[in-house]
């Protein structure tokens, strides 16, 4: 397996929110802002990247009984280390992250990658795997954050640009964004839990109409194809 | 008296107002897979209400009389997801063995709970919120009650869906988050219910 294949496999084809429908709970909860997104998403590939490499490092020692258990340990302890470093360096974005930077350690992306590909799987694959579909994760994190704070307050990027970020001066995760909308369009609806559960159910929707779509277009070319061939 | 009040605040606050499901988002991943029948939904759900409770009062000891004498407070999350991991596994051999019923009842759903958020989440509000003891247990059984009321209400609507005329792409998960968000908007009527707040 190739890199660039994997690449496609982690960002589209076998999106690990998107696809396979996995950690849910936190693409929905911390999607309010664009600081929050890119916070989350750069904690989540670090360690889905370090467990990937640890696990598949250890996968032939460790007895397959107790490897569900081995697997929660190895990422308990990365998922420590980040809390404790950001909790040190990045106080705001461990402040608004809040309980779900623990909340990692039962994400089931990375136990989902650990069981069904690092453990089968060499240390340069399963690196290069973590670092896929942590960018697969954070790419659509991103864009739900885009999309709700677009749609519910009428700003981009806030927390990192405009009034207050650090381009004017401010702390970090301390800009209120560049307005957009005027304040009286936005629905403050979406940036409440609310807007959570749709906008990922749209974004789902879509993938699978997507993914569907071209599936049916391969399918008709193969079908004129062999058409062709017959003729 | 002030007691009481306090333990009806955080009642109130974890079925209706603060539901960990609609506000806080822990427990969504059991949420959306086990939510297709109304039976499994139940199943799950009292699971759910059995492991939070047991998981509240076992993680507040290893917290208060363990981690916070020992100096080792940075190392909870690795001692809760331990002790939440044996706890699964020791109720299920218990079940097995001395309530057999229940055990085939709870089925899959047992050792699925260990990567429930919600049950390490409450482990950690407990924490964050610095409840003591019987607070902390009411918080995770009262919060397992609130997931069990989501769950089930959710799995009714998804009963319901298949009469429901909508685009083809949303078949399957999309719809039933869709569902969720409506749902999520009506317990958002509950919020002025922080009565003692």
């Amino acid at each position: 397996m190739d890199f660039k294949s994997q690449f496609k496999e982690g960002l589209i084809t076998n999106n690990p929110v998107l696809v396979q429908l996995l950690g849910l709970c936190s693409v929905m909860a911390i999607s309010t802002s664009f600081f929050n997104g890119i916070g989350m998403g750069i904690a989540v590939t670090i360690i889905l990247t370090l467990s990937n490499i640890i696990i598949s490092a250890i996968r032939n020692i460790v007895p397959n009984k107790i490897r569900i258990a081995m697997f929660i340990v190895v990422i308990a302890g990365f998922v420590t280390m980040v809390d404790l470093l950001l909790q040190a360096f990045v106080p705001a974005l461990s402040e608004s992250l809040g309980v779900f930077i623990p909340l990692i350690v039962v994400n089931c992306i990375i136990l989902g990658r650990a069981e069904s590909f690092s453990y089968k799987n060499g240390v340069l694959a399963s690196a290069i795997d973590g670092i896929c579909q942590g960018i697969g994760y954070t790419a659509v994190l991103l864009v739900m954050c885009i999309i709700r704070e677009f749609l519910g307050a009428g700003t981009f990027g806030g927390g990192i640009l405009g009034s207050g970020g650090i381009f004017d001066g401010g702390a970090l995760g301390a800009g209120k964004g560049i307005t957009i909308l005027p304040e009286q369009y936005p629905m403050k609806l979406l940036t409440l839990p609310v807007g959570g559960f749709i906008v990922l159910g749209v974004l789902i929707a879509a993938m699978q109409w997507a993914l569907n779509r071209s599936k049916q277009k391969a399918e008709e070319a193969a079908k004129i194809e062999k058409e062709a061939v017959q003729v | 008296m002030k007691e009481l009040s306090t333990l009806i605040t955080i009642t109130i606050g974890a079925i209706l107002s603060n539901n960990f499901i609609f506000s806080q988002f822990l427990g969504c991943c059991p949420f959306m897979g086990v939510s297709k029948k109304i039976d499994t939904a139940t199943g799950m759900g009292f699971a759910v209400v059995f492991v939070m409770g047991l998981a509240s009062a076992i993680t507040w000891c290893v917290y208060n009389w363990i981690l916070l004498p020992l100096n080792l407070v940075y190392m909870q999350t690795v001692a809760f997801i331990l002790v939440i991991a044996s706890l699964v596994q020791f109720i299920e051999m218990f079940l097995q063995k001395s309530v057999p019923s229940l055990y085939t009842a709870l089925g899959v759903y047992l050792p699925l709970i260990t990567t429930n958020c919600a049950v390490l989440g409450v482990a950690l509000l407990n924490i964050q919120n610095s409840y003591n003891f019987i607070e902390a247990v009411v918080y995770g059984i009262t919060g397992g009650v609130g997931f069990l009321l989501a769950i089930v209400l959710l799995a009714s609507v998804r009963e319901q869906l298949v009469f429901a005329d909508y685009p083809k792409s949303f078949d399957g998960f999309p719809i039933a988050l869709v569902a969720a968000g409506l749902m999520a908007l009506a317990f958002m009527g509950f919020s002025g219910l922080d009565i003692f707040k």
